[in-house]
């Protein structure tokens, strides 16, 4: 076991982390914010992915497809919680959880039915394909190194919006405690909209930057919400550092598995969250004060 | 104690007379079985990472069974295919299969895509002694302990498979790491290349890497297997982890070092992946549709399949789920009854050509002996329409030099 070896997998680790750091945040931001338990952020995911197949064969053109998926599966977001999730408020956090959980399966079904259940092809944007080979720390491909960088700039964005501007300030008030919010003459309920729709766009954008990765397909889906929910936990409901920090560590942890006990590398981001929530039941940067 | 006698006499009585009276009924619904359809149940993982294959297997056998029907059936009986999604869980496959034998009253089981889930099938018709035919590759179905009087095995196994491959790829000198899904059929693929590279002698087998079965992302495996600096990289795993792991391979530079090769390449695979991933990529397989140019029943095949699907070309497990069920309903044919013990004669050693060339169902494992084709991956600028994926640049014919021996598999007295 060579130390190069060692840095090579760290590197992996990092780069798996960043990738883990963006498939968490769009369940994390309506987690924390609204206290729903976004079951269906797997099936947005692949939505985005699709949507992302579907725009780019429309247009030719990667970039376009970036700009336009997040609004347009955001779109679909408002949407959902409108109509689906808004009548559910207020009664008990189970709700929406099964209501979510089953739309994730409606959306993975219309999928299979609009564009088969083989999976598609997404070949990796021109711009970015080919890779620098660095001797001794091993190969990195410009794909994966646009994704990191792209992963830091939204988190970026994500905490400028949240901590430093006006909209930022009356959502985390809103997530704190909406009827005193409400009283001081916000709309709450555009606030929850907007939220959730920004989730599912966080998600639609984590499955269309996913897609040159992983293979697209209907269940693509399905293990990104459990890696996500992992993160999340681990990281602490709502906080977007305790995500990010989360996010690298369960990539640093999955990668050096990988190397010692390849067999135990998907188990043990499980243990790895059994052990935090064992130290800390709230995750890492969790604030405890969930039950509301 | 006479209340008690009197209470049987009448039992009794009322029991003769339902026997008389229903005995008509009986005889009339035993003459009614031979106009009923002959059904084959059909067990394959419709949901799940293996679904386009499986997709294709149901297509597939549809087409044999239209085809026998159109030729008469069975001195006029018609057959029916009763498909059920195993899910790719054993379980659910197990019971899936005994509804199918205790409820539709099912004249034999083909199917199955995985190796563990045809290892479950295959326990339920074993025990109930019906005929299966599985079209999933595995070694284990056609050794002791699993192998019953009733089980074949159409499909190749990972033994020929990554042997074929291993035979004309490996060379004395080279170095070999390999990539393993770490559950039956990459286990047994991983075996296969390493009893093939003892063959082949002075094969360096340097790693082993295993990775979990349905992982998303490989990019934590490709380090240890480019340290490794092998001449060549053996992926064995199926369905969507095939296209996945070839996909983040490539991408992550390993290609540049090392030779890549799969024991089996998907159609399916390369399909919803990338020409540019696969390109260059050697593997095995059982059948791929350019094989028509060279091979009439090949032909016969792809045109049928081509008028049921609007001009489209079968897959190569798609072909599984056409054979698998013709060569019983040619069975059926032959011995003029649907009972196992008449099946089971007509297949026993029997030599067919259904789709391929020339097979022979060996007596002693029932294993279907074929020829096993190595494809190349075309690159893109060299495909001709939009399924010319693979060049066939070599064709391994079905001998049993290339299948483990009878004694080897358990089977030291013969079947039965």
């Amino acid at each position: 076991m060579s130390f190069d070896l060692i840095m090579a997998q760290l590197f992996a680790g990092v780069a798996l982390g960043a990738v883990f750091v963006l498939l968490s945040t769009g369940l994390s931001v309506i987690f924390g914010m609204l206290g729903v338990v976004n079951f269906a952020h797997g099936a947005f995911f692949m939505v985005g992915a699709y949507a992302g197949v579907f725009i780019l064969a429309l247009t030719g053109n990667f970039w376009i497809a970036l700009a336009a998926v997040p609004l347009l599966v955001g779109a679909m977001g408002l949407a959902v919680e409108r109509f689906l999730v808004r009548p559910l408020y207020g009664r008990g956090s189970d709700y929406p959880l099964l209501l979510t959980f089953g739309l994730g399966y409606v959306l993975v079904e219309v999928v299979r039915i609009l564009f088969g259940s083989d999976g598609m092809p997404f070949e990796t944007p021109e711009l970015l394909t080919g890779g620098i080979d660095i001797e001794g720390l091993g190969y990195f491909q410009t794909y994966r190194l646009f994704v990191i960088g792209m992963t830091g700039l939204l988190m970026l964005c994500l905490w400028l919006l949240l901590e430093r501007t006006r909209y930022g300030l009356i959502i985390r008030a809103a997530s704190r405690d909406p009827e005193i919010v409400a009283v001081l003459g916000v709309d709450v309920r555009r606030v929850f909209l907007l939220v959730f729709g920004l989730g599912t766009g966080l998600a639609a954008l984590a499955g269309l930057l996913a897609a040159p990765m992983r293979t697209v397909n209907p269940e693509m889906g399905v293990t990104v919400l459990i890696e996500a929910f992992v993160v999340t936990v681990i990281g602490g409901m709502g906080s977007l550092l305790g995500g990010a920090i989360a996010g690298m560590l369960v990539g640093i942890v999955v990668s050096l598995t990988a190397l010692f006990m390849p067999e135990m590398s998907t188990i043990s981001m499980f243990a790895l969250m059994a052990l935090v929530l064992l130290v800390r039941p709230y995750g890492l940067f969790g604030r405890g004060v969930l039950a509301r | 104690m006479d209340e008690t006698r009197f209470t049987i006499g009448r039992r009794a009585l009322l029991g003769g007379a339902i026997a008389t009276l229903s005995a008509p009924a009986l005889l009339l619904r035993a003459a009614r079985a031979e106009d009923e359809p002959i059904k084959i149940g059909f067990p394959t993982p419709l949901t799940g990472p293996f679904g386009a294959e499986a997709k294709d297997q149901v297509q597939c056998a549809q087409l044999a069974i239209k085809q026998f029907n159109a030729a008469g059936g069975l001195k006029g009986r018609q057959a029916e295919l009763l498909v059920r999604d195993d899910k790719l869980n054993p379980g659910e496959a197990a019971t899936r299969t005994l509804e199918l034998i205790e409820k539709d009253k099912v004249a034999c089981i083909v199917g199955a895509l995985s190796a563990s889930v045809q290892l479950a099938t295959n326990e339920v018709t074993k025990a109930r002694g019906v005929v299966y035919v599985s079209i999933s590759q595995s070694d284990a179905i056609t050794a002791a302990p699993d192998f019953s009087r009733t089980t074949f095995h159409e499909a190749l196994n990972p033994h020929m498979t990554a042997g074929a491959v291993a035979r004309h790829v490996f060379k004395p000198g080279m170095k070999v790491a390999i990539l393993l899904a770490d559950y039956a059929y990459g286990q047994e693929m991983a075996a296969g290349f390493r009893r093939a590279a003892e063959a082949i002698g002075g094969v360096d087998i340097v790693l082993e890497q295993k990775h979990p079965f349905g992982a998303a992302d490989y990019s934590t495996f490709i380090p240890a297997l480019r340290a490794a600096k092998a001449d060549v990289v053996c992926i064995c795993n199926f369905g969507r982890d095939q296209a996945n792991s070839i996909k983040q391979a490539v991408d992550l530079g390993l290609k540049r070092q090392s030779k890549i090769v799969v024991p089996v390449l998907l159609y399916n695979q390369r399909l919803a992946g990338s020409a540019d991933a696969f390109e260059g990529i050697i593997g095995g397989s059982n059948y791929y549709w350019t094989i028509e140019d060279r091979l009439p029943a090949a032909k016969a095949f792809n045109d049928a399949y081509r008028s049921e699907t609007n001009g489209n070309t079968p897959s190569d497990y798609g072909a599984y789920g056409y054979a698998g069920v013709r060569i019983v309903l040619d069975a059926m044919r032959r011995a003029g009854s649907v009972e196992p013990d008449a099946l089971v004669h007509e297949l026993e050693g029997a030599h067919y050509e259904t789709y391929k060339g020339p097979e022979t169902m060996r007596a002693c494992d029932h294993q279907a002996v074929q020829s096993v084709l190595i494809l190349d991956s075309k690159a893109k600028a060299a495909m001709k329409t939009p399924s010319d994926f693979f060049d066939i640049v070599a064709v391994e014919n079905g001998t049993e030099k290339n299948l483990r021996s009878c004694a080897d598999l358990g089977h030291t007295v013969a079947a039965q």
